[in-house]
């Protein structure tokens, strides 16, 4: 079962047509279900926030379509309330996404009234069962406090109590630890890890880091300056990259488990977007000329995998796909 | 390379160093550091925020102010020459000409650090002015072109300005910066950690290739340990402002120690390695306001035992691989559990349960 659905989502920033406007994302298309991580991986720059921002709501799409559940996701009003009970997100910082100056009560209550309707002492229960879920003890001290008095793992568990609130389908995580120490990472990613599987949630889990994707989902999608050039299930999609790009992140990736130094193929310099051809062709060491004038369309490798590469154009002959088929 | 650390002596040597912050409470940041840094090596010290790596860092480089304080210790410095200097005594005139030119900084935020309405070249032009004021114009514009060059920048770059320039660009541009007077020591403090993997790579690469082409000795602070593991020789790890163990990088990745250490290299799930189930380390560090009785990581640990309260670890060296923890302190253990022997840093089922009785009797010993 589908939960969430993206077609060819595009966000332009900037002037709106001509040289001076950015595609942030340009054509992503996407599923999540149910009882699913997905990872969105890529660098800065890659569209890969604006995408989450998007389905958040927060930022509006410039064109594309977004369905959850069979319906179109709302922009406004009172369908956008309903909208929001299945479709939460946790932010990156810790700091600058709770109120300084409310509790963790107010944070949690707020969403627990508008959204669940609850008052009183069974908002109360509501509340100190969320803190508990995220482990946040003795609850009831917890809910008192102010967010300076907690540490930033424990304001990240707070912003995952308070999304967890509405009782969502979908939660959006973005880089939901990589403000956090090393050492707090692990456990807060298994604790949405083992919520998801409890609530049966469809996760998309937006990082930059290929070994956490990895352990945590099921599935990656690579973005790269706007597109998904890379989809599939995380293990084949880390330990045996198709697209340039894809290999050069996981080539660069610290990994004290390697044996041999890393080859880096591909240049790391920035460059402007290309007007035409694939995006990664300046940095590409594979490319040709067709790249650079021609964009490379999805091309599905087997079931589960797609890539967006003109060099596997003759792993599936006769498909010469259209731009979501394949990236599901 | 591979630097025997018994053969050569140290250009930089720290010993029994403390900072304090001296606030309304007293921040004991750091406390009774050794650390030393041989010629051409690469040294990484991890460790989360707060746990002193980066005053650590700062008290080397002489940048701390009121109100933090050395309270304690002593910081050699070495030079190819055979001078030696003691940092910490230094003052004035001859504190500006030992800083840059002998031991420099290049910090996270290049572009906090470069100014942003100066030129590339009319900074490095600065350096050249302040530290070696006989140098003619064309001669500092010369060398300026070939720092750049050196760290990968053409030189067209040189009349550029810090937002021109891309973050990786940047951190390059401070990395030539810091190696303009060919210092003998670089202390780098979290140098890629705001850049993307794939600059990341490459920043590491160039400094390794210029240690190895220019000879220094490098410092190099991260919270990231599988970097460290990468690209360090020997690894230092700091826990609430002690040095919790030390070896060569590669006893570290494959032998820790140490349980905080054993901890870290849990945290970070492999990149290629099977999969399996990983564990965040419970708890938090320590605050340092409160004085520490026994081993500050006593309260996280899975393996500790009834001194690890009450008693402060000693540092234990044994051949180059040096640990503070009562578990391999003849005087207090016969040596660590076998999970911690493997690695692991929980206690786990089956071979464990001899060592999970003893640390609760321990435990309850010292609560009666």
């Amino acid at each position: 079962m589908t939960t969430l659905e993206v077609r060819d989502l595009v966000k332009t920033f900037g002037a709106r047509r001509g040289a001076g406007a950015v595609r942030a994302v340009d054509g992503v298309s996407f599923a999540l279900a149910r009882g699913g991580t997905t990872a969105l991986v890529g660098e800065s720059g890659s569209g890969k926030t604006t995408v989450a921002r998007i389905l958040a709501r927060i930022e509006r799409e410039t064109s594309g379509d977004i369905v959850v559940d069979g319906v179109a996701a709302p922009r406004l009003g009172r369908r956008l309330r309903r909208y929001h009970a299945d479709v939460q997100m946790v932010f990156q910082d810790p700091f600058a996404s709770l109120n300084p100056a409310h509790t963790v009560a107010y944070h949690l209550a707020r969403p627990l009234t508008i959204h669940r309707g609850l008052h009183g002492a069974e908002r109360h229960s509501a509340l100190v069962e969320l803190l508990e879920r995220v482990r946040l003890t003795p609850a009831e001290q917890i809910a008192a406090k102010h967010p300076h008095e907690l540490s930033g793992g424990q304001r990240q568990r707070v912003a995952l109590a308070r999304a967890l609130a509405p009782g969502p389908k979908l939660l959006l995580a973005d880089e939901p630890v990589s403000m956090l120490d090393v050492s707090i990472r692990l456990e807060l990613l298994n604790l949405i890890a083992s919520i998801q599987r409890e609530r049966d949630l469809a996760v998309l889990y937006i990082t930059h880091d290929l070994a956490t994707a990895r352990y945590f989902s099921d599935t990656v999608l690579v973005m790269y300056r706007g597109w998904i050039v890379e989809s599939g299930p995380s293990d084949e999609v880390i330990l045996d990259p198709k697209h340039p790009y894809t290999q050069l992140l996981a080539e660069a990736a610290p990994d004290p488990g390697r044996t041999a130094p890393p080859k880096l193929e591909g240049r790391s310099v920035v460059e402007a977007v290309p007007r035409t051809g694939c995006r990664f062709a300046p940095r590409c060491p594979h490319a040709m000329d067709r790249c650079r004038v021609q964009d490379p369309p999805v091309i599905p490798l087997g079931d589960a995998r797609a890539t967006r590469c003109w060099l596997y154009e003759d792993s599936a002959p006769g498909t010469a796909a259209s731009p979501d088929s394949g990236v599901t | 390379m591979n630097i025997r650390s018994d053969v050569t002596e140290p250009v930089l040597a720290v010993r029994g160093l403390s900072v304090d912050y001296a606030a309304a409470d007293r921040v004991r940041a750091v406390r009774d550091v050794d650390l030393v840094l041989h010629p051409g090596e690469i040294v990484g010290l991890a460790g989360e925020s707060g746990c002193g790596k980066s005053t650590l860092a700062y008290a080397i480089s002489r940048l701390l102010r009121p109100p933090a304080l050395v309270t304690a210790g002593q910081v050699t410095f070495t030079g190819v020459d055979g001078s030696t200097v003691d940092v910490l005594g230094l003052e004035d005139e001859e504190l500006r000409s030992f800083r840059w030119s002998r031991i420099s900084m290049v910090f996270q935020s290049a572009m906090n650090t470069l100014n942003p309405v100066r030129s590339v070249r009319r900074q490095l032009h600065d350096i050249f002015r302040a530290h070696r004021p006989a140098m003619s114009r064309d001669e500092r514009d010369e060398r300026s072109a070939h720092l750049l060059e050196l760290v990968g920048i053409g030189r067209s770059r040189l009349d550029g300005f810090a937002h021109e320039l891309s973050g990786g660009m940047r951190q390059r541009v401070m990395i030539a910066m810091a190696l303009a007077l060919e210092p003998e020591v670089i202390i780098l403090d979290e140098p890629t950690t705001a850049l993307d993997v794939v600059v990341q790579r490459d920043i590491l690469r160039e400094i390794d290739r210029l240690r190895a082409e220019l000879g220094f000795a490098a410092l190099f602070i991260t919270h990231d340990l599988s970097l460290l593991l990468e690209i360090a020789d020997r690894i230092a790890i700091m826990y609430a402002g002690r040095i919790v163990e030390q070896a060569p990088a590669s006893e570290i990745r494959i032998a820790p120690q140490h349980p905080y250490t054993a901890g870290l290299l849990n945290a970070f799930p492999s990149l290629r390695g099977h999969r399996r189930a990983l564990h965040g380390m419970p708890g938090s560090p320590p605050d340092l306001t409160v004085p520490i009785a026994g081993c500050a990581f006593a309260p996280r640990c899975p393996y500790a035992i009834g001194p690890s309260h009450d008693t402060p670890p000693s540092l234990l060296q044994e051949g180059d691989h040096a640990v503070a923890c009562h578990l391999y302190d003849p005087r207090y253990s016969s040596g660590p559990p076998q999970a911690l022997r493997e690695g692991r840093f929980e206690i786990s089922g089956d071979d464990s349960s001899g060592i999970t009785g003893d640390i609760s009797s321990d435990d309850e010993g010292i609560k009666a």
